[in-house]
């Protein structure tokens, strides 16, 4: 059998094992409601920290408005499961779908920018949805939308992030994810090399926007009621540190990011500041002394155990 | 009120607002100018400046006046501390990497201020009665009285400072081409020091004067007319002074008149959309010129 | 011999500034020419026009047959025109194998789907790419540093890598922004057997700038001098040394 594949299933059973794992503690009752609706809001993060780092890390197209792609999939999907009572999992898709299709809309011209004039300008899209959403009654406008069924569970959770993450890792690891790392590390060089350097921008992008949006959905479906200022840029900022602090360009630094994020988060529930202060000096001494965070651009599966699982060299 | 009427008083209220941002955008585009760094930060530098004044006047009983240097003083010492331990050792870094540690200052601005005088929003006290003038049908109030004032003095005396001194010399100098304002000798990092403690006072002064027009302040005060100075500063043309000045004063207009006749939702919509618009078809802004990377 | 390139009246100016005017020239299919002239003449222009990065101001361009102008740069490379950079541009923090990898991109026959579910095309043609990545190592002698990161290599290996990427694009018409520069007699020397070698093995058509006079001279077929913008000379490299706008030219105004 081919190595990747047998990377790819060694993964795919200890992702399952750590499930069982998992499911069993919930059921059991060992982990209590607290830290249940934690391990659903890890996996949504994980699923948003590595769509975001798809552009920010993979592509080096620095965006700040991954919080308004949330914002599309979550009101989209509570629309059609609360209002039309479509499946869950059409809807998350639909939802993802819709931000996915803003992702492209926006990006296409949006994509032409540099640097932190990208950055600045992402973040003002994301405001831009915010209040537009704010501003439209019959999604229930600032006061928000109500009555959400609660059908986010640690299953959904949990497999929509496996499929976010072999899906994202698959395309990062193909000729359309060179594309957008070549793009990262010399545009000029990558479109002399014959790379369409706006599709792949955009593509990129659309493919972020679009699992931001699945995460949204998941996200939305966790509590009864959603409002507009759940989707601030602080809420980007939030994605952002978890991709900053795991690599930009490794999907294992997100994950551990997103981990990292959101125990920190949850722990220090009760002292809002210090949890800031500490995610501040956090991103000033990475930029010090390992501006490439924790993981740099290696994955676990860089790591010689699995090599030897596979019984072959790296690929 | 009539229709003119009520455009004109909008017009004041915009012209008073966009002072504000001139004055926070200066900061940020002669920061841009000298290092290209997007100073996420300047905003919550203002917020600090508003806090320093809202502390001399409260606790030392100062007037407006001593209240307003003494926290573009200290304002201004921060910046450049801020500079010195944050932005120095990263000055040959990737320009991403300067960002998101602009992000992390701005963070800890924020919330180390959150802890020392806690998230409530404080009342800033009266400095003066309200007098109302009256010209004709308009009103103009003391607080926009003030605040025109102020920002003409700042902005007259900034002006001179950067086209008459030694030193507004050296700045424009270092901002033109660090390397070779360092062969001719000027110690490009002393400007660039006393380049953040400039804009820093003059975002204090901003600050001030928004707790004297709004009557309160609170910790993340800051995050907002921060970023929309920043849209005021690529608007006029990023690094540019006058354009800083009229970008801000264009931007206070242009909300003045979304909330007064669209919706006060839309007003930090409006905002976003204009520097993504000016962005897009003109990325140098209202004052600058286009340039592109040598291949 | 048919004419791969061509170029008629190209004009290039840069404000008020005329970086290169009314250029006249054509490559033979298979033929190996050479561009030179002191610096700031124009020659890194000339070639941004061809590769896209700038477009004329006036004139036409045409490769196999078809005007090229107004076409992007990416659109040009998959036409069949690759080229080196003066100032090395590899992915820097990427392997040496990943370089090249991504030089294959408009010739690997997988799709989007096929790639994020790993159907498909997409086993075979990755080997593909890898195997026909690794020969083009072998080739410039880089196979043993395929997992280096490009920007560890030395200064002569990363010349090559850039030379390496450019020929997985596939190209008709390859164009050598001063591959010499910086290099010593010694790997100067290999460097233009490597030349003669690809362009036979790949059958080639090469387009070089070169500041190295004996380079041009060693290999080039027919070479063109620029000075100021302008075409003063073209020939064989014995007509070239013996023309005297060159000779003035390069020399300044003695003979």
């Amino acid at each position: 059998m081919n190595s990747l594949r047998k990377t790819d299933l060694i993964m795919l059973v200890f992702g399952v094992a750590l499930f069982i794992v998992l499911q069993g503690l919930i059921t059991g009752r060992i982990l209590n409601s607290f830290w249940q609706l934690n391990l659903i809001i890890l996996c949504i993060n994980i699923i948003l920290s590595v769509s975001l780092n798809l552009i920010n890390g993979y592509t080096g197209q620095f965006s700040l408005g991954h919080a308004g792609f949330m914002a599309i999939g979550a009101y989209v999907s509570v629309v059609l499961t609360t209002n039309f009572h479509w499946p869950f999992l059409i809807a998350l898709l639909a939802g993802g779908a819709g931000a996915g299709f803003l992702g492209f809309l926006i990006g296409l011209p949006t994509l032409r920018l540099y640097g932190d004039y990208l950055a600045i300008a992402t973040l003002g899209l994301g405001e831009i949805i915010r209040i537009t959403i704010m501003n439209i009654e019959y999604v229930g406008g600032a006061a928000g939308f109500m009555n959400i069924p609660h059908n986010t569970t640690f299953t959904w959770a949990f497999f929509l992030m496996l499929a976010t993450l072999f899906i994202i890792k698959n395309f990062v690891n193909s000729t359309h994810g060179r594309a957008c790392i070549a793009i990262r590390e010399n545009e000029i060089a990558a479109e002399a090399m014959g790379i369409n350097t706006t599709k792949y921008k955009v593509m990129a992008f659309t493919i972020g926007a679009g699992f931001a949006g699945v995460a949204g959905g998941l996200f939305a479906h966790c509590f009864y009621i959603i409002n507009p200022t759940s989707f601030t840029f602080m809420q980007s900022f939030n994605y952002l540190i978890m991709v900053v602090l795991g690599g930009l360009g490794s999907i294992t630094g997100s994950i551990a990011g997103a981990f990292a994020v959101t125990f920190v988060s949850a722990g220090l529930a009760s002292w809002p500041e210090f949890r800031m202060i500490i995610y501040a000096l956090m991103l000033i001494l990475l930029m010090f002394y390992r501006p490439q965070g924790l993981f740099g651009y290696i994955e676990i599966t860089d790591f010689k155990i699995f090599s030897r699982f596979r019984g072959g060299r790296k690929s | 009120m009539d229709f003119m009427q009520q455009l004109v008083q909008q017009l004041i209220n915009g012209i008073s607002l966009g002072s504000i941002y001139a004055l926070i955008a200066l900061g940020y585009t002669m920061i841009y100018g000298i290092i290209k760094l997007i100073n996420f930060a300047h905003g919550d530098i203002y917020m600090v400046g508003a806090y320093i004044g809202y502390f001399s006047i409260t606790m030392a009983h100062l007037s407006i006046v001593p209240s307003l240097i003494i926290s573009m003083v200290v304002t201004g010492l921060l910046g450049m501390l801020i500079e010195r331990l944050a932005y120095k050792p990263l000055r040959h870094a990737p320009r991403i990497s300067v960002l998101i540690t602009a992000i992390g200052v701005s963070f800890f601005l924020e919330y180390t201020s959150m802890y020392f005088v806690s998230p409530t929003p404080r009342t800033f006290p009266a400095v003066f009665d309200n007098i109302a003038y009256h010209f004709g049908p308009f009103i103009i109030n003391g607080q926009q009285m003030l605040i025109f004032g102020i920002t003409f003095i700042l902005m007259v005396a900034l002006t001179y400072i950067v086209q008459r001194t030694k030193i507004g010399k050296a700045m424009r100098a270092v901002s033109f081409d660090t390397e070779t304002a360092q062969l001719m000798g000027i110690d490009a990092n002393r400007i660039i020091s006393i380049t953040f403690g400039i804009g820093s006072a003059l975002a204090a002064a901003g600050g001030v004067l928004v707790g004297v027009y709004y009557n309160s302040i609170d910790p993340l005060m800051g995050i907002m007319p921060g970023l929309k100075a920043f849209v005021a500063a690529v608007l006029g043309g990023i690094g540019i002074l006058p354009g800083a000045m009229v970008g801000g004063l264009i931007l206070g207009v242009i909300e003045a008149l979304v909330s007064g006749f669209v919706s006060s939702t839309f007003r930090d919509a409006a905002a976003f959309a204009i520097l993504i618009l000016v962005l897009l078809f003109k990325p140098s802004g209202i004052f600058g010129k286009n340039t592109r990377e040598k291949v | 011999m048919t004419q791969l390139l061509k170029a008629e009246g190209v004009s290039k100016s840069f404000g008020g500034l005329k970086a290169v005017s009314d250029f006249d020239f054509y490559i033979d299919n298979g033929s190996l020419v050479g561009l030179i002239g002191p610096n700031g003449a124009g020659k890194t222009t000339a070639f941004n026009l061809i590769t896209g990065v700038y477009q004329p101001t006036k004139g036409n361009i045409e490769f196999d047959s078809n005007s090229i102008v107004g076409l992007k740069p990416y659109q040009i490379t998959q036409r069949g025109i690759a080229r080196t950079f003066q100032n090395i541009r590899l992915f820097s923090e990427l392997s040496v194998l990943d370089n090249v990898k991504i030089a294959y991109h408009s010739h690997v026959k997988y799709g989007l789907v096929e790639a994020v579910l790993r159907l498909g095309r997409y086993f075979g043609e990755e080997k593909r790419v890898e195997e026909r990545s690794m020969e083009l190592l072998r080739i410039f002698k880089l196979d043993d540093k395929a997992q280096e990161i490009a920007k560890n290599l030395p200064y002569g290996a990363q010349r090559r890598l850039e030379i390496a990427r450019a020929l997985a694009a596939q190209p008709k018409l390859l164009l050598l922004d001063e591959p010499a520069a910086g290099m010593n007699p010694q790997e100067t020397q290999e460097l233009m057997e490597m030349i003669r070698w690809i362009r036979k093995e790949f059958g080639l058509t090469i387009l070089l700038i070169e500041h190295d006079m004996s380079l041009v001279m060693g290999i080039c077929e027919r070479i063109y001098v620029l000075e100021y913008g302008i075409i003063i000379a073209n020939g064989t490299p014995g007509e070239i040394k013996k023309n005297p706008e060159v000779i003035r030219a390069y020399l300044g105004g003695e003979a």
